[in-house]
């Protein structure tokens, strides 16, 4: 058990280090100092990498979430095993195109990502691991524009 | 070798809702083995589904997806004997694809 926990702290411990670099990839992107098809080619890669919060949503290339209340977001207010926390979402906006999921104290946060045709509905059901107590966050992308909606599980025992 | 993937699909009401479980170990690649080694990353990167050859969704996952990962979604349109298909691929490259017809 005791050497589990020191594996998690060195990989904490290199999140750090990198972290900053991948904000910088993000960054040039924003500026427009790489060329926006390389910035497109890297989106896949970094936001799963992606360590914290604003990086996660830098590489989805998301501005400025807004709340709403046309989402729905369905998990267990206490999850005993965070191997396996099911996660539903559902969104009556119209023209939902992507679905993505977020653990805001995951060592990578988002968790999956998808891309929802014309078609099909906005809703979808999984399940996730979570290393411990966080934030839930559904990502919407609807109409070109983003939300959000988030909620706290609390987790007995993590699982990641 | 991977296992087959379960899907089921249903259609009520003009929607059909598809259910699937595929087989995988979704390692996350900090976990250790009993002699203390590091288990390598090994998880699906990317799933598809189809019906009748048009896609209805597609997906790009992280190691955060649990173990033998399950997802349910609903597209409008079906009919029952109708062919659902589901592929994926993981990051050593390998990939399957399943089949199940609506009922």
């Amino acid at each position: 058990m005791r050497v589990v926990e020191v594996a998690v702290d060195l990989n904490r411990r290199k999140a750090l280090k990198t972290g900053g670099g991948l904000g910088l990839l993000a960054l040039l992107g924003a500026v427009g100092l790489i060329r926006p098809e390389a910035a497109l080619a890297e989106w896949q890669m970094s936001a799963f990498d992606a360590k914290t919060m604003n990086e996660a949503l830098d590489a989805l290339g998301v501005v400025v979430p807004e709340d709403s209340a046309s989402i729905q977001l369905s998990a267990p207010e206490v999850a005993e095993n965070g191997a396996v926390v099911p996660v539903t979402v559902e969104s009556s906006l119209a023209h939902t195109e992507q679905i993505s999921i977020l653990v805001d104290k995951n060592p990578t946060m988002l968790v999956s990502s998808f891309a929802i045709p014309e078609g099909t509905e906005g809703y979808l059901s999984t399940r996730i691991k979570m290393a411990q107590t966080a934030t839930v966050i559904a990502l919407v992308k609807a109409n070109g524009k983003f939300y959000r909606v988030s909620r706290e599980v609390k987790v007995t025992a993590g699982g990641c | 070798m991977s296992a087959p993937t379960k899907i089921r699909a249903t259609i009520k009401d003009g929607v059909t809702e598809v259910r699937v479980l595929m087989q995988h170990e979704m390692e996350n690649g900090r976990r250790k083995d009993e002699a203390g080694n590091l288990i390598p990353a090994w998880f699906i990167t990317e799933i598809k589904a189809q019906h009748n050859g048009r896609t209805v969704l597609e997906g790009r996952f992280g190691t955060s997806v649990s173990k033998n990962p399950y997802l349910i979604f609903r597209f409008r349109g079906g009919a029952p004997g109708d062919k659902i298909v589901l592929s994926w691929r993981d990051n050593r490259g390998d990939a399957r694809s399943d089949e199940a017809a609506i009922s």
